[in-house]
Protein backbone atom coordinates (compact mmCIF):
# COMPACT_ATOMS: atom_id res chain seq x y z
CA UNK A 1 0.00 0.00 0.00
CA UNK A 2 2.29 2.61 -1.39
CA UNK A 3 0.50 6.45 0.42
CA UNK A 4 1.94 9.18 -0.78
CA UNK A 5 2.94 12.19 1.42
CA UNK A 6 5.61 12.91 3.73
CA UNK A 7 7.45 10.08 5.31
CA UNK A 8 9.05 10.04 9.12
CA UNK A 9 11.18 7.94 10.63
CA UNK A 10 8.22 6.12 12.45
CA UNK A 11 7.03 5.24 8.78
CA UNK A 12 10.09 4.26 7.59
CA UNK A 13 10.93 1.56 10.18
CA UNK A 14 7.37 0.82 10.34
CA UNK A 15 7.22 -0.59 6.38
CA UNK A 16 10.32 -1.61 6.76
CA UNK A 17 9.03 -4.06 9.19
CA UNK A 18 6.12 -4.77 7.44
CA UNK A 19 7.95 -5.61 4.40
CA UNK A 20 10.86 -7.83 6.07
CA UNK A 21 7.56 -9.41 7.74
CA UNK A 22 6.50 -10.28 4.31
CA UNK A 23 9.71 -11.79 3.48
CA UNK A 24 10.09 -14.24 6.64
CA UNK A 25 6.15 -15.52 5.31
CA UNK A 26 7.21 -16.40 2.41
CA UNK A 27 10.41 -18.15 3.38
CA UNK A 28 7.92 -20.19 5.57
CA UNK A 29 5.80 -20.91 3.00
CA UNK A 30 8.22 -21.99 0.66
CA UNK A 31 9.69 -24.25 3.83
CA UNK A 32 6.79 -25.60 5.00
CA UNK A 33 6.06 -27.02 1.50
CA UNK A 34 9.38 -28.16 0.89
CA UNK A 35 9.22 -31.79 -0.69
CA UNK A 36 5.67 -31.29 -1.45
CA UNK A 37 5.00 -33.85 -4.16
CA UNK A 38 2.80 -33.43 -6.95
CA UNK A 39 2.02 -35.58 -10.21
CA UNK A 40 2.06 -33.02 -12.63
CA UNK A 41 4.88 -30.62 -13.17
CA UNK A 42 2.76 -27.87 -13.50
CA UNK A 43 0.81 -28.15 -10.58
CA UNK A 44 4.03 -28.39 -8.30
CA UNK A 45 4.86 -25.85 -5.79
CA UNK A 46 7.88 -23.21 -6.68
CA UNK A 47 9.37 -21.30 -4.31
CA UNK A 48 7.69 -17.90 -3.37
CA UNK A 49 10.25 -14.62 -3.53
CA UNK A 50 9.32 -11.15 -2.26
CA UNK A 51 10.63 -8.38 -4.06
CA UNK A 52 11.29 -5.14 -2.61
CA UNK A 53 11.58 -2.06 -4.13
CA UNK A 54 12.46 1.38 -2.66
CA UNK A 55 10.08 4.37 -1.96
CA UNK A 56 11.80 7.71 -1.72
CA UNK A 57 10.03 10.96 -0.12
CA UNK A 58 11.92 13.35 -2.30
CA UNK A 59 10.53 15.95 -0.15
CA UNK A 60 12.82 15.00 2.80
CA UNK A 61 15.64 12.57 1.49
CA UNK A 62 14.35 9.76 3.66
CA UNK A 63 12.97 6.11 1.78
CA UNK A 64 11.31 3.47 3.05
CA UNK A 65 11.38 -0.66 1.82
CA UNK A 66 8.08 -1.45 0.00
CA UNK A 67 6.96 -4.81 -1.63
CA UNK A 68 6.70 -4.49 -5.33
CA UNK A 69 5.78 -8.02 -5.49
CA UNK A 70 5.93 -11.67 -4.31
CA UNK A 71 6.94 -13.43 -7.06
CA UNK A 72 7.26 -17.14 -7.71
CA UNK A 73 10.92 -18.30 -9.03
CA UNK A 74 10.96 -20.12 -12.50
CA UNK A 75 12.85 -22.95 -11.20
CA UNK A 76 11.76 -26.69 -12.29
CA UNK A 77 10.89 -29.45 -10.30
CA UNK A 78 12.68 -32.37 -9.65
CA UNK A 79 11.23 -35.22 -11.52
CA UNK A 80 11.42 -38.82 -9.71
CA UNK A 81 10.22 -41.88 -11.03
CA UNK A 82 8.35 -43.78 -8.51
CA UNK A 83 5.86 -46.16 -10.09
CA UNK A 84 4.45 -46.97 -6.77
CA UNK A 85 3.80 -43.55 -5.50
CA UNK A 86 0.48 -43.19 -4.88
CA UNK A 87 0.61 -39.71 -6.91
CA UNK A 88 2.53 -40.73 -9.72
CA UNK A 89 1.39 -40.06 -13.36
CA UNK A 90 0.98 -42.02 -16.32
CA UNK A 91 4.43 -42.87 -17.19
CA UNK A 92 5.25 -43.25 -13.10
CA UNK A 93 6.62 -39.91 -12.37
CA UNK A 94 6.32 -37.56 -8.93
CA UNK A 95 6.93 -34.29 -9.10
CA UNK A 96 8.99 -32.68 -6.15
CA UNK A 97 8.37 -29.08 -5.31
CA UNK A 98 12.48 -27.36 -5.77
CA UNK A 99 13.03 -25.70 -2.50
CA UNK A 100 16.57 -24.82 -1.01
CA UNK A 101 15.35 -25.62 3.04
CA UNK A 102 19.34 -24.40 3.79
CA UNK A 103 18.72 -20.83 1.21
CA UNK A 104 15.61 -20.46 2.92
CA UNK A 105 16.76 -20.90 6.66
CA UNK A 106 19.11 -18.24 5.78
CA UNK A 107 16.79 -16.06 4.39
CA UNK A 108 14.71 -16.42 7.31
CA UNK A 109 17.51 -15.61 9.51
CA UNK A 110 18.27 -12.75 7.58
CA UNK A 111 14.96 -11.40 7.70
CA UNK A 112 14.94 -11.58 11.00
CA UNK A 113 18.14 -10.00 11.84
CA UNK A 114 16.89 -7.13 9.79
CA UNK A 115 14.05 -6.82 11.30
CA UNK A 116 15.51 -6.51 14.93
CA UNK A 117 17.49 -4.01 13.60
CA UNK A 118 14.56 -1.87 12.77
CA UNK A 119 12.87 -2.16 16.27
CA UNK A 120 16.07 -1.31 18.14
CA UNK A 121 16.33 2.17 15.18
CA UNK A 122 12.97 2.81 16.43
CA UNK A 123 12.73 2.37 19.55
CA UNK A 124 15.94 4.62 20.05
CA UNK A 125 14.07 7.19 18.10
CA UNK A 126 10.98 6.48 20.02
CA UNK A 127 13.28 7.39 23.25
CA UNK A 128 15.00 9.95 21.90
CA UNK A 129 11.98 12.46 20.88
CA UNK A 130 10.38 10.82 24.04
CA UNK A 131 14.00 12.89 25.83
CA UNK A 132 13.00 15.88 23.92
CA UNK A 133 9.80 16.61 24.50
CA UNK A 134 10.07 15.47 28.62
CA UNK A 135 13.29 17.88 28.33
CA UNK A 136 15.28 16.11 31.34
CA UNK B 1 12.11 25.37 8.78
CA UNK B 2 12.75 26.88 12.21
CA UNK B 3 13.62 30.97 13.11
CA UNK B 4 17.61 30.15 12.78
CA UNK B 5 18.07 33.57 14.73
CA UNK B 6 16.60 32.73 17.55
CA UNK B 7 17.54 29.46 17.94
CA UNK B 8 21.42 30.48 17.85
CA UNK B 9 20.86 33.28 20.82
CA UNK B 10 19.30 30.63 22.93
CA UNK B 11 21.19 27.41 22.53
CA UNK B 12 24.17 28.27 20.47
CA UNK B 13 25.22 25.53 18.18
CA UNK B 14 23.30 22.73 20.21
CA UNK B 15 20.08 24.01 18.50
CA UNK B 16 20.96 23.00 14.97
CA UNK B 17 22.46 20.28 15.60
CA UNK B 18 19.88 18.80 17.41
CA UNK B 19 17.68 19.14 14.02
CA UNK B 20 20.55 17.59 11.99
CA UNK B 21 21.35 14.77 13.94
CA UNK B 22 17.76 14.11 14.32
CA UNK B 23 17.12 14.18 9.95
CA UNK B 24 20.68 12.16 10.11
CA UNK B 25 18.62 9.69 12.09
CA UNK B 26 15.94 9.43 9.63
CA UNK B 27 18.44 8.84 6.82
CA UNK B 28 20.47 6.34 8.83
CA UNK B 29 16.99 4.57 9.34
CA UNK B 30 16.33 4.43 5.57
CA UNK B 31 19.69 2.68 5.07
CA UNK B 32 18.40 0.39 7.27
CA UNK B 33 15.24 -0.47 5.83
CA UNK B 34 16.95 -0.82 2.60
CA UNK B 35 19.13 -3.06 3.52
CA UNK B 36 17.70 -5.62 1.51
CA UNK B 37 16.65 -3.58 -1.61
CA UNK B 38 18.36 -4.41 -5.08
CA UNK B 39 20.13 -1.50 -6.49
CA UNK B 40 19.71 0.92 -3.20
CA UNK B 41 22.28 3.17 -3.00
CA UNK B 42 22.95 3.48 0.23
CA UNK B 43 22.99 7.71 1.74
CA UNK B 44 25.00 9.89 4.37
CA UNK B 45 24.56 13.50 5.59
CA UNK B 46 28.24 14.78 5.92
CA UNK B 47 27.35 15.96 9.48
CA UNK B 48 30.55 18.83 9.93
CA UNK B 49 29.45 20.46 6.75
CA UNK B 50 26.09 20.61 7.20
CA UNK B 51 26.61 21.90 10.44
CA UNK B 52 28.66 24.67 9.16
CA UNK B 53 26.73 25.51 6.30
CA UNK B 54 23.51 25.90 8.62
CA UNK B 55 25.40 28.06 10.66
CA UNK B 56 26.30 30.41 8.05
CA UNK B 57 22.93 30.61 7.72
CA UNK B 58 21.68 28.57 5.24
CA UNK B 59 18.18 27.01 6.10
CA UNK B 60 17.99 23.34 7.45
CA UNK B 61 16.94 21.39 4.41
CA UNK B 62 19.21 23.14 2.17
CA UNK B 63 22.01 22.61 4.01
CA UNK B 64 21.12 19.19 4.26
CA UNK B 65 20.50 18.55 0.58
CA UNK B 66 23.33 19.87 -0.34
CA UNK B 67 25.84 17.93 1.97
CA UNK B 68 24.08 14.27 1.61
CA UNK B 69 26.03 11.98 -0.19
CA UNK B 70 25.98 8.38 -1.50
CA UNK B 71 28.25 6.10 0.88
CA UNK B 72 31.75 4.36 -1.08
CA UNK B 73 30.09 0.48 0.02
CA UNK B 74 32.83 -1.10 1.62
CA UNK B 75 32.33 -4.24 -0.32
CA UNK B 76 30.16 -4.57 -3.21
CA UNK B 77 27.05 -6.71 -3.26
CA UNK B 78 25.69 -8.61 -6.37
CA UNK B 79 22.33 -6.45 -6.31
CA UNK B 80 23.78 -3.42 -6.52
CA UNK B 81 22.78 -2.84 -3.15
CA UNK B 82 25.60 -0.71 -0.74
CA UNK B 83 24.02 -0.97 2.90
CA UNK B 84 26.48 -2.30 5.14
CA UNK B 85 24.43 -3.05 7.99
CA UNK B 86 27.72 -2.69 10.27
CA UNK B 87 28.39 0.76 9.17
CA UNK B 88 24.98 1.99 9.09
CA UNK B 89 24.62 0.65 13.09
CA UNK B 90 27.74 2.29 14.28
CA UNK B 91 26.54 5.43 12.43
CA UNK B 92 23.06 5.18 14.49
CA UNK B 93 24.58 4.88 17.46
CA UNK B 94 27.19 7.72 17.21
CA UNK B 95 24.43 10.10 16.13
CA UNK B 96 21.69 8.91 18.99
CA UNK B 97 24.51 9.70 21.20
CA UNK B 98 25.15 12.85 19.56
CA UNK B 99 21.84 13.41 20.07
CA UNK B 100 21.62 13.17 23.52
CA UNK B 101 24.26 15.10 24.25
CA UNK B 102 23.21 18.06 22.58
CA UNK B 103 19.68 17.16 23.75
CA UNK B 104 21.39 17.37 27.67
CA UNK B 105 23.51 20.73 27.10
CA UNK B 106 19.78 22.39 25.56
CA UNK B 107 18.57 21.19 28.59
CA UNK B 108 21.17 22.80 30.88
CA UNK B 109 20.33 25.76 29.20
CA UNK B 110 16.74 25.78 29.60
CA UNK B 111 17.58 24.37 33.48
CA UNK B 112 19.49 27.91 33.74
CA UNK B 113 16.67 30.08 32.47
CA UNK B 114 14.08 28.63 34.47
CA UNK B 115 15.96 29.39 37.47
CA UNK B 116 16.75 32.89 36.43
CA UNK B 117 13.14 33.31 35.93
CA UNK B 118 11.79 32.19 38.78
CA UNK B 119 14.81 33.97 40.50
CA UNK B 120 16.48 31.09 42.61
Amino acid sequence: MPTSGNLNIFDVAGRGMSAQMVRMNTAASNLANAGAVSSSEASTYRPLRAVFAQQLDAANGLSTVNVAGVVRTAATPLKEHNPNHPLADANGDVFTAPVDENAEMVEMLDSSRQYSNLVEALSTAKQLMLDTVRMK
Amino acid sequence: MSDAANNTSLFGIHGMALELRSQRMGMLTSNIANAATPNYKAKDIDFTAALKSEMSGTNIDAATAKNTQFRVPVMPSLDGNTVDLNTEQVAFSQNAMGYSTSLSFISGRVNTITRAIKGE
